[in-house]
């Protein structure tokens, strides 16, 4: 079967052989093996936190990853940014007829082994076909459970706190951007798409006091202190000199006319650490391989007027308005 | 990146600044700044600020989405309406609002449009879809329109039948004239568009200067290169000199791009146009010529010429602040009604739009 047909969607003899050949054996875990319609797990008392994500990402596959590795990581991301260590992740699949199966394995592989890195579980999927021209090559919907270490929120953000974030801006939205345009650009550009769980891990384990953590993924840095300025009320304001950017995001930004703080990031994490903390959570997050380009980006004001500001090198204080909409359509 | 790190300079800049404030005491200056990417140039430096009270720096028509008429805009609406018709365009071109549609509406009801980057992409889409009309909506100054040119030309060497063009193209150094003749505006002179005159060069301003006679200065779009072409042009405003000259050496030559006004020259011929604000504006538009009729949309689907358009909908000010007559915090619904979100007006819009420079800068 070197294409899947609708058959392989319809819930017959054929969609348990793509399970079993496809599914069952990347990622083979005994839950999953039960074939059950809900996965059964026993878990401990506490809190815990659940996310839904659906992937659309156009290339399927991009400099730095793919649209598997995207699904777990934009899990991983979204339990981490509430303080949960990922356990569990379901995964359903709606497949174009037509598509390669060699394919379909390569981005379930990758979703295996991404998953197993993170020591995350698969236990339950889906598999859907539509009809040729009824979805584009591959859609991925992923739900994560994860047990909350520490209940995180907006409104924990505090007047000084401080804003960090662990590397450079925009780089999975511009790389996503000239993979599909197949733009024809010197620098090599690549997604950032990367689980953030273990250095969050690093930061509550050190008693680092973060009040507040968010992944910045559609609508970029921008979006995520807009969130932060409405939940808690301050305002904030970035620091332009200091935001970490590579000079290959920088050129391709100038060249199209394109916001770096509007775009998508799949590798970074935005922290609000108290103030006294600050300087020890920034040398925690440079010791961690995902954080080596980490930098203090800027600070929440004690005003209530939940203003976002951008501190450039000729403007001293010029409001940043929200993302109007994601610049670069289907990235994640 | 050093273009960019030397014309960003802080303290070149603040020096260039203190020398304007040096000569600039004396009596009130009106510089009209014509470019859209330079208003929001001018904004996301803070070049005002740097500037004194006494040099007032005003905003003019050049953003080619702003400036196309309603006309134009209604016969795209409707055309993206024929279930023949793939419509093309620039992004910024599909959330312009006319008579409470917008082309990303249309899609959304069903209509075929697709927004680029490129007019060759147009070609790739008739090349792909034998079986649809597919229109290019031609929008833009003399630094876009050579491009719709070639991808007339490329349909017409792989002879690709089902591609044609609406043109809205429009060449600025027209409507300069007609501003700087405007006596209610009384302008001192002009910061000229830097990518315009990289396609028509210093020699394409000539001949209005003779019939204009305000000083004029080609600008680049980085903050040091705005500040030392104001200094140039406020030097040339008290000495009464009209001039001509070009701060933007690196990209702008006295002839321009000879290649790329050839190719104009051999698509397009000079018409009169409609420009939102302005008016009708003879010889300021660029019309597919005769021997291109098939590929003319406006012919090939008889479309109805474009109406003046004096004022829009709904209170809309456009016009007024195309024109300079006002500026945007001046039209009452300036980031109350009309805000990039929801506008009202294309000024807020496009990125080059007056209104959404001032909107988020502000």
């Amino acid at each position: 079967m070197d294409k899947i047909t609708l058959s392989h969607g319809s819930g017959g003899v054929m969609m348990n052989k793509l399970i079993a050949e496809i599914f069952l054996q990347a990622f083979a875990n005994p839950v999953l093996g039960e074939l059950d319609d809900a996965a059964v797990v026993d878990v401990a008392g506490g809190c815990y936190a659940i996310t839904t994500d659906s992937f659309v990402v156009d290339p399927l596959f991009f400099p730095g990853g793919d649209i598997g590795k995207l699904a777990v990581c934009g899990v991983v991301n979204d339990l981490a940014s509430c303080a949960a260590e990922p356990l569990y992740l379901t995964a359903g699949f709606i497949i174009e007829e037509g598509l390669e199966t060699g394919t379909l394995k390569k981005v379930v592989a990758s979703m295996a082994a991404q998953a197993r890195a993170q020591k995350l579980t698969v236990v339950t999927g889906d598999t859907k076909v539509v009809p040729r021209g009824k979805a584009d090559k591959l859609f991925i919907n992923a739900t994560g459970v994860g047990r909350v270490r520490q209940r995180l929120s907006g409104r924990g953000i505090r007047p000084q706190d401080k804003i960090l974030i662990n590397g450079p801006i925009a780089e999975h939205g511009l790389s996503i951007l000239l993979a599909r345009e197949k733009l024809n650009f010197r620098a090599r550009l690549e997604s950032d798409c990367n689980p953030l769980w273990g250095i969050v891990k690093l930061l509550l384990r050190r008693n680092i006091r973060v009040h507040f953590m968010r992944d910045p993924t559609r609508g970029g840095v921008n979006a995520v202190l807009h969130e932060a300025a409405q939940t808690s009320g301050y305002s904030v304001v970035l620091q332009e000199a200091h935001i970490p950017v590579t000079g290959a995001c920088r050129h391709l930004s100038e060249i199209l006319g394109l916001e770096l703080l509007d775009i998508a990031n799949e590798g970074k994490m935005l922290f609000f650490v108290d103030p006294e903390h600050a300087a020890r959570a920034l040398a925690i997050l440079r010791s961690h391989p995902l954080g080596r380009d980490a930098a203090i980006i800027g600070e929440v004001l004690a005003e209530k007027k939940a203003k976002v500001y951008l501190e450039t090198a000729f403007r001293s204080r010029k409001v940043l308005g929200p993302p109007m909409a994601e610049p670069i359509p289907r990235i994640c | 990146m050093k273009y960019i790190d030397v014309y960003r300079d802080v303290k070149k800049c603040r020096k260039v600044a203190a020398m304007i404030n040096g000569i600039a005491r004396a009596r009130r200056y009106k510089i009209m700044e014509v470019c859209g990417t330079h208003t929001a140039a001018i904004r996301k430096f803070g070049i005002r600020e740097m500037l004194p009270p006494s040099i007032d720096l005003i905003s003019g028509p050049g953003c080619p989405v702003c400036v196309t008429s309603d006309g134009y805009l209604e016969n795209a609406a409707r055309l993206s309406r024929d279930p023949r018709v793939t419509i093309v365009t620039y992004h910024d071109m599909l959330r312009v609002p006319v008579k409470g549609t917008t082309l990303e509406q249309e899609r959304a009801n069903g209509a075929d449009v697709r927004g680029v980057i490129s007019a060759l992409e147009a070609v790739d889409l008739a090349k792909e879809a034998p079986a649809r009309e597919v229109v290019f909506l031609g929008v833009g100054f003399e630094t876009t329109a050579p491009g719709t040119a070639l991808a007339v030309k490329l349909a017409a060497r792989l002879g690709i039948r089902n591609f044609s063009v609406y043109s809205a193209h429009k060449t600025v150094p027209e409507a300069l004239d007609v501003l700087g003749r405007q006596k209610d505006l009384a302008l001192d002179g002009f910061l000229l568009p830097g990518h315009v005159s990289a396609v028509i060069g210093v020699r394409g301003y000539e001949r209005i200067l003779r019939k204009m006679k305000k000083p004029c200065v080609i600008s680049g779009f980085e903050a040091l290169d705005i500040l030392v072409s104001l200094y140039e042009l406020i030097r040339a405003v008290n000495r009464k000199d009209v001039v001509l000259e070009n701060e933007y050496t690196r990209i702008v030559r006295r002839d321009g791009n000879p290649r790329a006004r050839a190719m104009l020259n051999e698509i397009f011929q000079k018409e009169d146009a409609v420009w939102r604000g302005l008016g009708m504006i003879p010889e300021s538009g660029l019309g597919l010529r005769k021997r291109f009729k098939d590929r003319d949309a406006a012919r090939r689907f008889a479309l109805p010429k474009e109406r003046v358009c004096p004022s829009g909908g709904r209170g809309c000010r456009c016009a007024d602040v195309l024109k300079g007559k006002i500026k945007p915090p001046q039209c009452p619904l300036f980031s109350k009604a009309c805000v990039p979100g929801s506008p009202i007006g294309p000024c807020m819009v496009s990125r080059e739009g007056t209104c959404r420079s001032y909107y988020e800068y502000r």
